[in-house]
């Protein structure tokens, strides 16, 4: 069979979108895992302050997703606009 | 000079056998490794507890073995059957159950030394706790296998099911898709489910009173922490049981690859990610019983958080089998 160019573009943007997201959930998965586990330690600490450690730990971890969403943008537009 | 079918099954299989052991051997050396090490400390803190941590060390390593046996079992399937395929989807088949199992026992392995570590560091500090250590590190090893067992199960689906009826392309990409599903998604849970239960036992041994809520914790954590291997299972599953349309192209079964290794990768990061954040939570439950509440609700926010980039990976999965 012959396999045409364009073929070969579009299994590589597949295959490109598939590596972007996984690759870039790495990341983010284990870095808002630390920053969970030192909220957990922080409440522990200071019980009272449950309110605050909760926000911070929530704006903290939003910051360490943007990586994820770029691959998932990346991933989408691969996917779809390309 | 052309190669029959029978050729490449054999390729196949003695490849996939060769990749299920040697990736198979990599996680369980590493835990018991890291159980023996441990266990040398706490034996010079303590030398008097000489006996028990020993005992204690092997029973761990023992647990922490069964992924790589696992591995073995499938590596000998795939050395001593006879294949008789028809089809050159079985090829894919066969190499990517080695693949499954190899990459899907190398988490557990890890995972399940380090409770045994830290029950033996445990035991060294409060010798009069060996029982509940004990208890408390073979739940939490048990529950490192789990990720392993999957692979296993999906290596088991891929060897015995008979895939010849269906088109040679795209499954072929199916099934090596759903073997890097579900192998390297067992990797992260495996790891992060053995963060989970050491934290629990060296809470335990720090702080014996809070036994109880620091085992529930460590059960809770650990079963949020395999949802990642379980989204990759369940992806291999789709891929293994779909029926595809044949075709000639190659983006179809493009598409299907990197489904697997969309899901089986970025699987691994959550998994490690919410086993440390739910080893901060049982870490400090132990410590601070009273605010157990507040410490597990936490625990939980900041694990469904982390698991966030999982579901973003499941999502483009699915996107890959089904939309495109």
């Amino acid at each position: 069979m012959a396999i045409e160019g364009t073929d070969i573009v579009q299994a590589a943007a597949f295959l490109g979108a598939g590596l972007s997201m996984g690759l870039g959930a790495i990341g983010p998965g284990i870095g808002e895992g630390m920053a969970a586990a030192k909220a957990c330690e922080a409440i522990g600490k200071n019980p009272k302050e449950a309110g605050l450690l909760t926000r911070t730990m929530l704006v903290g971890q939003a910051v360490s997703e943007s990586t994820g969403i770029y691959s998932l943008v990346i991933a989408l537009l691969l996917l779809f606009v390309v | 000079m052309a190669y029959d079918i029978q050729t490449w099954i054999k390729v196949a299989a003695f490849t996939g056998a060769g990749l299920a052991m040697g990736l198979g051997a990599i996680g369980a050396a590493v835990g018991e490794g890291y159980t023996a090490a441990q266990a040398n400390a706490a034996i010079s803190r303590n030398t008097k507890a000489t006996g028990e941590i020993f005992k204690s060390m092997l029973v761990g390593q023992a647990i922490a073995e069964s992924a790589s046996i696992f591995a073995l079992v499938i590596a000998m399937i795939l050395l001593f059957s006879n294949f008789t395929a028809t089809s050159y989807v079985t090829v894919a088949a066969v190499f990517a159950a080695g693949l499954a199992m190899g990459f899907g026992a190398v988490g557990s392995g890890v995972g399940s030394g380090f409770p045994a570590g830290a029950a033996c560091t445990g035991m060294a500090r409060q010798p009069a706790m060996g029982g509940r250590l004990t208890t408390n590190m073979l739940i939490g090893s048990a529950v490192c296998q789990t990720p392993s067992i999957f692979a296993l199960v999906t290596a088991f689906i891929l060897l015995f099911s008979d895939f010849s009826m269906r088109p040679v392309s795209p499954t072929w990409a199916a099934l090596l898709g759903a073997g890097f599903a579900s192998g390297l998604g067992a990797i992260g849970s495996g790891i992060g489910g053995g963060v989970v239960a050491q934290n629990s036992c060296e809470g335990i041994a720090r702080q014996p009173s809070a036994v109880t809520p620091v085992t529930n914790i460590m059960l809770l954590g650990q079963a949020v922490t395999q949802t990642p291997a379980i989204l990759g299972l369940l992806v291999s599953f789709i891929l293994i049981f779909k029926s595809f349309e044949p075709t000639n192209s190659l983006a179809p079964s493009m598409a299907l690859l990197a489904s697997g290794l969309c899901i089986g990768i970025g699987a691994i990061g959550p998994g490690i990610g919410e086993g440390i954040a739910s080893s901060g939570g049982v870490k400090w439950v132990a410590r601070n019983e009273a605010h157990v509440g507040d410490i597990t609700r936490l625990m939980l926010v900041g694990m469904a958080v982390a698991e966030s980039t999982a579901i973003y990976s499941l999502v483009i999965a699915l996107v890959l089998v089904f939309v495109v």
